[in-house]
């Protein structure tokens, strides 16, 4: 503390780190400096003169967004000079700035209506004509006003700086300047949105939510993007139970603001016509719409039955289902239905990673490592495509502290642009590869490897041996596809793997079935699946099997059910997930769904109509219970509670766990795919066929050039 | 070719080849003393250049007047990364056409400044920054250019100094912006023309991220004179502090409009008398624009003056880029108003704010003003809004627009309400009629 700059500020002596922007030191002191172009962690512009403020012995008013604090200076924001500076620039930017404020989406969370409202005149002196030029439509996503635009340069940089993408520029020059495209007339880029978000009016505006709804109108719920295992914080703007937009403004969560195009316009699969409403029941061969109690009537009868003559079960969990939700499905599984049958379909080694570590204290990175970590290893995955904000994460990290990222992945991604060094391998070659990093990877303080699919069984313990021989602390990330895929694992929705990575014969079982052999069971009695599309890819073997299907659509699986009963959303329930990283965080019921229920109660309505009791289905209840029950999960319930970002500890020993790398694998989703789900969604299906080539050829030229220099 | 015939008054130092044959060759340049000053400068060491500068009192030509050897002291040496030397003529400012002239009647005497400051900073390349709609004198440049390297006064080993220079030219593409500095840099670099956040100045971080001496074309071209006649010479040449002659460009209402070398602190009005042979059609003088069309105009009152960086600043305008504009009594101060802040409001690039929507709002206001439709609180009007903007922009682009324009409104008032009076309401938007 000793080496803090003290200045004064509005006659308040602070204090201040050194090298602060007097912008940023005045807001710790609890001084607002307006800003349109000052954004936090992107490059200063200085283009917008908001922040002017005096500073004595300078004769002119000085940009406090570019100004460092120094020991020693006297700075005034609250005088006369400085109001007046306030006020003729937001005059200046009404000049040609439309008043259609009645109908703007940004209309109540202006930043210029704010400022106006608190900085700027009643009164406009301006009786020209002002410019108006039309409209334009970039992509699917996003729509452009021009004269709305107060060129603050945000989107451009959050484009770039933050994405990597560098989709938008700056066109023409004065009062014509405008934010153009850097590729013709479309955009080419994610389609995340984060120019909508940042953009401080409403110039940029949003496909889904134009025109929707006034702000005021909704409900803000904060929950946990359920599409990949990110675990983004994403604010639902819900409107009579209907989800009008999601975004995260408020920089809550692990991620920030940040959002990829699933988190911010994948939400519409939520009210997809063809959700499915009410239960389903086979009768003639034929599904017929049943009701509650008639589909759980049957599905209970059924299950009693074949549990009473000793049938053979199967259970498929899901990788989007809440940690209560699966702990409570394993319980189900293995007490109600008495079967150690059980898995979910495996996107990521999680559990060898996990019996690998054993020993090692700490060696499992949080999303906030891959912002402060000094190096880190990408292994077989395109991350901004499959792990958005992790790439996001490792960018920033990049132009921040500059850290050094390595990958070695089988073709181009967009981390070569800035990575240390970047190498290509085939599939299952990147173990071998890895080696001509040792030297430049021994060097580092210390290091954060991502896996991906690729690295699987024998590798894992391979990868981790590697890790252990460089001599510097190393933590991993074993990347894995949905958004509690982690949960599953975690929560031993495994045959061989009770919740916390115990061996089911700790518990006097003997290991079930796996995914494939569940499925290819020809004498397969009964098959229970909770929201997952295994038929998609594998037909079940058994066509005997009475079928039971939880989901939001009548899928390729729900198609062969016996018995569909209508699940909720993600983001129509509460309870928590953990993320890629092993961060748990909760999730807050937004919209409704008339008919559907949660998995949850789905499961305790069916133990009950078998009559047997596994606990109250109740999402708080079952939490307590996993938080006692499963090591590491005994996070701080406030931190939790009030939507933080809880990191587990899964167990330190060793996990009696079968190899079974054959099956692992991910579905590689891109930005706009997302297994079942992505399907039902409007705006991602449509970004996809939106005519333009995605990511063209620059990204392998760059690679090339790169690669050229290196030679 | 010259375009005017020169006055018996003017002191030529960078002009003294003009009008001689041929005086844009190499052979002509080296008959004539040329390149003398560099073969004496490969002598000097780095330290021992700028002194001598600084003893020249030599003030930079483009407009901000800026000492030229402090400005080269500024230049950091060892950094590990190459010096680059960068000549700027992008010659924009209304009123000024003298680096045209030196490009085009003595390109070797800039290479050789160029190569001076080159030298100094032992800089691998320089770049000639050259507006866009000058084209036909890149030919001119890169044939001297092309000259130089012939004689080995450019490429590898100079001289057998060791050392090695390239020089290349470069176009603007038509924006007065890039004539700033660090704008001029974003366009050398490929970029959109636009000024960048200083510090770091570009003696430290310029071009392609590396130091750089950045200086105008007539600056370079007064560095050989001053190597080869001494720095005590050339500072005597003007008052204090004010080192040397500056081509002064006269346009505007007097009979023999101009460029003409003076010593600086030459008086404005034997300028204007006797350089210039006086107003034209013996009108009366009106008003000075002393220092390009940017710099606030001086009343006639107010002309009595030397023409140095000090003595016009005193009289609270700026000798900026030497274009001087002098006005007979005839001249419509709205109508020139207008014109001014049109131009600024054409090649505001549009960064920040005040620029961008200020010379905006102004143009807006001052036309339909010109066209009759003024109300007289747009007269109080204009003056805040330009004055607003003053002292608040990115760069000195606003300032330029601000200064002139409320400069008008100080001075002539009178005619700014007289105007009121005569003019009958024709182009009024409805809402202005409130």
């Amino acid at each position: 503390m000793a080496d803090l700059v003290t200045f004064t500020i509005d006659g308040r002596q602070v204090q201040a780190a050194p090298r602060t922007l007097l912008i940023t030191a005045a807001k710790q002191a609890g001084i607002e400096i307006p800003a349109f172009c000052y954004y936090d962690g992107f490059s200063l512009q200085a283009a917008c003169r908001m922040c002017l403020v005096e500073i004595e012995k300078t004769p002119k008013l000085q940009v406090a967004c570019t100004t460092p604090v120094t020991e020693g200076m006297v700075v005034r924001t609250d005088s006369p000079q400085v109001a007046a500076a306030r006020k003729g620039m937001l005059e200046l930017l009404l000049t040609n700035h439309p008043l259609d404020c009645p109908v703007c989406d940004k209309g109540g969370e202006c930043e210029l209506q704010d400022m106006v409202f608190r900085y700027g005149a009643g009164e406009s002196r301006f009786v020209e004509t002002k410019q108006h030029v039309d409209e334009r439509q970039w992509s699917p996503v996003v729509f452009y006003d021009k004269p709305r635009c107060i060129l603050c340069y945000r989107c451009v940089r959050v484009c770039d700086e933050g994405l990597g993408v560098g989709a938008l520029g700056v066109g023409d020059r004065g009062s014509a300047s405008e934010i153009i495209p850097n590729r013709g007339d479309h955009l080419e880029c994610d389609e995340c949105g984060a120019c909508i978000d940042i953009c401080p009016v409403g110039a940029l505006t949003s496909g889904t939510y134009r025109y929707q709804t006034r702000p005021w109108e909704m409900d803000h719920v904060g929950t946990i993007c359920t599409f990949c295992s990110n675990g983004c914080k994403t604010t639902l703007g819900v409107r009579n139970g209907e989800i009008t937009r999601a975004n995260n403004r408020d920089k809550s969560g692990v991620n920030g603001e940040f959002l990829c195009v699933k988190g911010r316009y994948g939400f519409d699969f939520n009210h997809h016509p063809e959700r499915l409403t009410a239960p389903l029941v086979r009768v003639n061969g034929k599904l017929a719409p049943a009701s509650w109690a008639q589909a759980l009537a049957t599905v209970g009868k059924k299950f009693a039955e074949v549990k009473q003559r000793g049938g053979k079960f199967g259970v498929i969990g899901s990788n989007h289902t809440t940690n209560e939700e699966n702990y409570y499905l394993q319980n189900f599984a293995r007490q109600a239905l008495g079967t150690s049958n059980i898995d979910h379909r495996r996107t990521g080694d999680v559990a060898t990673l996990i019996d690998a570590l054993h020993g090692h204290a700490g060696a499992l990175a949080t999303t906030a490592d891959l912002y402060t970590t000094p190096a880190a290893l990408i292994i077989g995955s395109d991350l901004s495509q499959q792990h958005p904000f992790l790439a996001w994460q490792l960018r920033a990290n990049f132009r921040h502290h500059q850290a050094k990222v390595f990958a070695i992945t089988s073709g181009p991604i967009r981390e070569d642009r800035y990575a240390a060094k970047t190498m290509r391998a085939a599939e299952g070659e990147e173990l071998t590869a890895v080696e001509s990093f040792r030297e430049h990877l021994a060097q580092q303080k210390s290091l954060v490897i991502l896996f991906g699919d690729s690295i699987k069984g024998d590798a894992v313990r391979k990868l981790v041996a590697f890790g252990d021989s460089l001599g510097i602390p190393v933590s991993y990330v074993p990347l894995v596809d949905y958004s509690n895929s982690r949960g599953a694992s975690d929560m031993g929705v495994l045959p061989d793997l009770l919740p916390g990575y115990h061996g089911v014969r700790e518990a006097g079982l003997e290991p079930g079935l796996a995914y494939d052999a569940i499925l290819s069971a020809t004498d397969l009695d009964a098959l229970y699946v909770v929201q997952e599309n295994p038929f998609a890819k594998t037909p079940l073997a058994s066509t005997g099997a009475f079928v039971v299907v939880q989901d939001l659509f009548l899928t390729e699986t729900a198609e062969r059910a016996d018995v569909v009963l209508p699940a909720a959303s993600a983001y129509e329930k509460a309870g928590t997930v953990t993320n890629v990283c092993g961060e748990v965080q909760k999730l807050k019921a937004g919209a409704k769904t008339m008919g559907a229920k949660t998995d949850l109660e789905i499961m305790g309505l069916i133990s009950k109509e078998m009559g047997v009791s596994i606990g109250i289905w109740k999402h708080d209840t079952v939490f307590a219970e996993v938080r006692k029950s499963v090591p590491g999960y005994n996070v701080a319930l406030p931190v939790v509670e009030t939507g933080g970002a809880a990191p587990t500890f899964p167990v330190n020993g060793r996990v009696p766990l079968e190899d079974r790398p054959d099956l692992i694998s991910s579905d590689r989703n891109t930005l706009f795919l997302s297994g079942t789900l992505g399907r039902y969604s409007k705006m991602l299906t449509s970004v996809l066929e939106y005519p333009g080539k995605l990511y063209g050829q620059p990204v392998e030229t760059e690679l090339e050039m790169k690669e050229a220099q290196n030679t | 070719m010259l375009y005017n015939e020169p006055s018996p008054l003017e002191v030529k130092v960078v002009t003294r080849r003009f009008g001689k044959p041929d005086s844009e060759k190499i052979d002509t340049y080296l008959a004539d003393e040329g390149y003398e000053a560099f073969k004496k400068t490969l002598t000097l060491t780095p330290e021992a250049i700028i002194d001598e500068l600084k003893a020249s009192s030599l003030r930079g030509r483009g407009g901000a007047g800026f000492p030229t050897g402090l400005k080269w002291s500024f230049v950091p040496r060892n950094t590990g990364k190459p010096a680059y030397i960068i000549c700027n003529s992008d010659e924009s400012e209304p009123g000024t056409c003298k680096d045209r002239l030196l490009m085009e009647n003595d390109p070797h005497q800039l290479i050789e400044g160029m190569l001076i400051a080159g030298w100094t900073v032992r800089s691998p390349a320089g770049y000639i920054f050259i507006r866009g709609e000058y084209r036909y004198l890149i030919d001119i440049v890169d044939r001297a250019v092309a000259e130089a390297y012939e004689r080995g006064f450019l490429g590898k080993n100079i001289l057998g100094s060791g050392w090695d220079h390239d020089i290349y030219t470069h176009t603007g593409a038509g924006a007065y912006e890039c004539g700033e500095e660090s704008a001029l840099l974003e366009s050398l670099e490929g970029k959109r023309g636009i000024p960048r956040l200083k510090p770091p100045f570009p003696a430290v971080v310029g071009a392609f991220q590396c130091p750089t001496i950045l200086n105008n074309c007539e600056t370079f071209s007064a560095i050989p004179a001053i190597f080869r006649q001494g720095a005590e010479w050339f500072a005597s040449l003007g008052p204090p502090k004010n080192g040397g002659t500056r081509m002064m460009c006269v346009s505007g209402h007097v009979n023999k409009p101009g460029v003409y070398e003076l010593p600086l602190g030459f008086p404005l009005m034997r300028l204007i008398n006797e350089v210039c042979g006086g107003m034209r059609n013996g009108k009366k003088l009106k008003a000075v624009i002393p220092g390009g069309s940017s710099s606030p105009c001086l009343r006639a009152e107010e002309c009595d003056i030397g023409l140095d960086f000090d003595s016009i600043a005193k009289a609270k305008s700026m000798a900026g880029s030497g274009g001087i504009v002098v006005l007979d009594e005839d001249t419509d101060i709205v109508g020139l108003a207008l014109r001014t802040i049109k131009f600024y409001q054409h090649e505001s690039c549009g960064w920040c704010i005040p620029c961008r929507e200020g010379t905006t709002w102004l143009k807006k206001i001052l036309e339909r003003y010109h066209g009759g439709g003024g109300r007289e609180k747009d007269i109080d009007l204009i003056h805040e809004i330009a004055k607003g903007m003053f002292g608040r922009t990115f760069c000195a682009l606003g300032d330029a627009a601000a200064m002139p324009t409320y400069t008008f409104i100080e001075k002539f008032r009178d005619e700014f309400e007289a105007y009121l009076q005569k003019s009958r309401p024709k182009q009024i938007p409805e809402l202005a009629l409130l």
